[in-house]
């Protein structure tokens, strides 16, 4: 069988026929920062609103394919209310996950972690990452 | 020809489970060709043009015969072949040195939707620097460059015109002797982006009168790192280097330096050696099978293939009436990038994306198009394979929900 299958029929899906946290909001209190992939067309731009050390909101826009859309979805499901600290060690550890490199299996992933599957897919990586990577850029420029 | 004969020239095809589908971004290389490179490396790699001893005027003659085969390959004269970095390089060097040294604000530049980006950027830079107007020919219905609609754009303030061959998105094939009759009447030059022709038909570049042609190795069983741009004579010694440096020098004073004849005036820096041996065997390959041969095969597996798709539900083809082998599509409601997943799980090798030609990608209308492209190693059983796959993906994504 084709190994696409456990990793579309769980969380992917849902969320991207429904994301959460979907739309851009004006407000200066977010941190904006839009990521392209100019090789397949993924187009990301997620937002963060950051509160005495907490993640107070995420929002995302954009297009992609299935497994970007989603996971922008997944990522500001999983990291909205965490503390900064949590949520960069949820984020590191996640991007180890997908790229095949050691990561702390202690560490909550969440809905996250279906996406362990795409590291069976490494052309696919890219899609899965770019959401995240956006929102660490986010968390730096609120540094 | 015989495609099952010629798959056992392709080291990488021992892998029986591989279905490569993705020629027109760069072709496998067969045994003959890669064991070129290895007796360049291993029996005479040293460089050229400047040793004064045996093993060098070896590698230059070998350096040199290839670019022999590459004019004779075209037609072209041998001081006509500049050999580049690949198809790219090339049109750059007609636009950084033809292009920004001839346009003037009252000129004009014709380029078209379905160019690669390696054609048409390189033009919207000269028409930024010189202020020269970038103009698009109209495409029809279909996507094609008419002969038409050439006409409805062409005029006296034409200087270049620069298209496409065949067109890497769609497979079409563009009537350029016509348009480069066209264009001469107007005084314009014409250069071709053949990029996907060269590997697949024969060319000749005095029966179409062309000013400049590209091409690269990789795409036609030759190396990576290696392309060539074909120059008429006259108008290749009246343009300056793009790039300076050894060998291409004649004479060297403090304040000045004068250049070699055409085409060494055009290739500093060590060349691609091997890689320029390599090309001169992978057209020695293509042509004891015969390009004609093997244009032929591909369009029989492209016209095979598009049959067997519309009878599967949901795929949307953009190109059916390609007259060459190549088959970009979509399953509707899947992104691109999900679908080609799918492929590359049963193992076949194919394109998703932009294919560097966003002109066409917006055209059409779309975010990203599948491609398949086929050549002279791909048989029915990989069209069947492939056609097999497409209907399972477009089962599989509905079933999940797209």
């Amino acid at each position: 069988m084709n190994n696409l299958e456990t990793l579309y029929r769980q969380v992917i899906m849902d969320h991207y026929k429904n994301p959460r946290n979907k739309g851009l909001v004006t407000n200066s209190l977010y941190k904006t920062i839009h990521i392209k992939n100019p090789s397949c067309g993924d187009d990301i731009t997620i937002q963060t609103k950051v509160e005495n050390g907490l993640i107070k909101d995420i929002r995302h826009d954009g297009t992609g394919c299935s497994i970007c859309c989603s996971s922008a979805s997944v990522m500001s499901e999983t990291l909205k209310g965490k503390t900064i600290t949590d949520a960069k060690k949820i984020s590191s550890t996640y991007i180890n996950m997908l790229t095949n490199q050691e990561y702390d299996t202690s560490v909550e992933l969440e809905d996250a972690i279906v996406y362990q599957g795409v590291s069976k897919f490494p052309a696919r990586i890219k899609c899965a990452s770019i959401a995240w990577k956006a929102f660490e850029g986010t968390l730096e420029e609120s540094e | 020809m015989n495609p099952y004969e010629l798959r056992k020239d392709f080291p990488i095809l021992n892998d029986e489970t591989l279905c490569y589908l993705d020629t027109a971004a760069s072709s496998l290389k067969p045994r003959q060709v890669i064991e070129r490179l290895d007796e360049y490396y291993e029996k005479y790699g040293v460089n050229v043009h400047r040793g004064v001893y045996n093993l060098s005027y070896v590698a230059t003659e070998m350096y040199e015969e290839a670019r022999r085969k590459v004019s004779d390959f075209i037609h072209a004269k041998f001081d006509e072949i500049i050999f580049t970095r690949g198809a790219s390089s090339a049109l750059n060097l007609v636009a950084s040195s033809y292009g920004l040294n001839h346009l003037t604000s009252e000129d004009e530049i014709i380029v078209s939707e379905l160019e690669h980006h390696s054609q048409v950027l390189p033009w919207q830079n000269v028409s930024h620097i010189t202020k020269a107007k970038l103009v698009y020919i109209p495409l029809d219905s279909e996507g094609r460059i008419t002969v038409e609609n050439v006409k409805k754009v062409l005029s006296n303030k034409t200087k270049v015109v620069a298209i496409n061959y065949i067109s890497n998105v769609m497979g079409y094939i563009t009537p350029i002797k016509e348009i480069i009759s066209l264009a001469h009447e107007v005084g314009a030059v014409v250069v071709i982006d053949a990029a996907q022709a060269a590997p697949h038909k024969t060319i000749d570049v005095v029966d179409l009168d062309c000013d400049f042609l590209a091409f690269s190795g990789h795409k036609m069983c030759g190396p990576t790192g290696i392309g060539v741009l074909f120059g008429k004579k006259k108008l290749l010694d009246n343009m300056p280097p793009i790039e300076f440096g050894g060998d291409m020098n004649d004479n060297v004073n403090l304040y000045d330096a004068s250049w070699k004849d055409v085409p060494y005036k055009f290739e500093t820096g060590t060349p691609p050696i091997s890689e320029a041996i390599g090309l001169g065997a992978a057209i020695d390959y293509l042509l004891s099978i015969g390009l004609d041969e093997i244009g032929k095969h591909e369009f029989k597996l492209k016209e095979y293939t598009v049959k067997k798709l519309k009878e599967i539900e949901d795929i949307i083809i953009y190109n059916e009436s390609a007259e060459t082998g190549i088959i970009s599509f979509n399953i509707e409601g899947v992104h691109p990038h999900d679908a080609v997943s799918y492929f590359d799980g049963d193992n076949i090798c194919m394109r998703a994306g932009h294919h560097c030609a966003q002109l066409i990608i917006k055209w059409l209308n779309v975010v990203a198009t599948l491609r398949v492209s086929f050549y002279l190693y791909n048989t029915i059983e990989d069209c069947d394979r492939f056609i097999e796959s497409v209907r399972n993906a477009r089962d599989f994504f509905k079933s999940v929900g797209f």
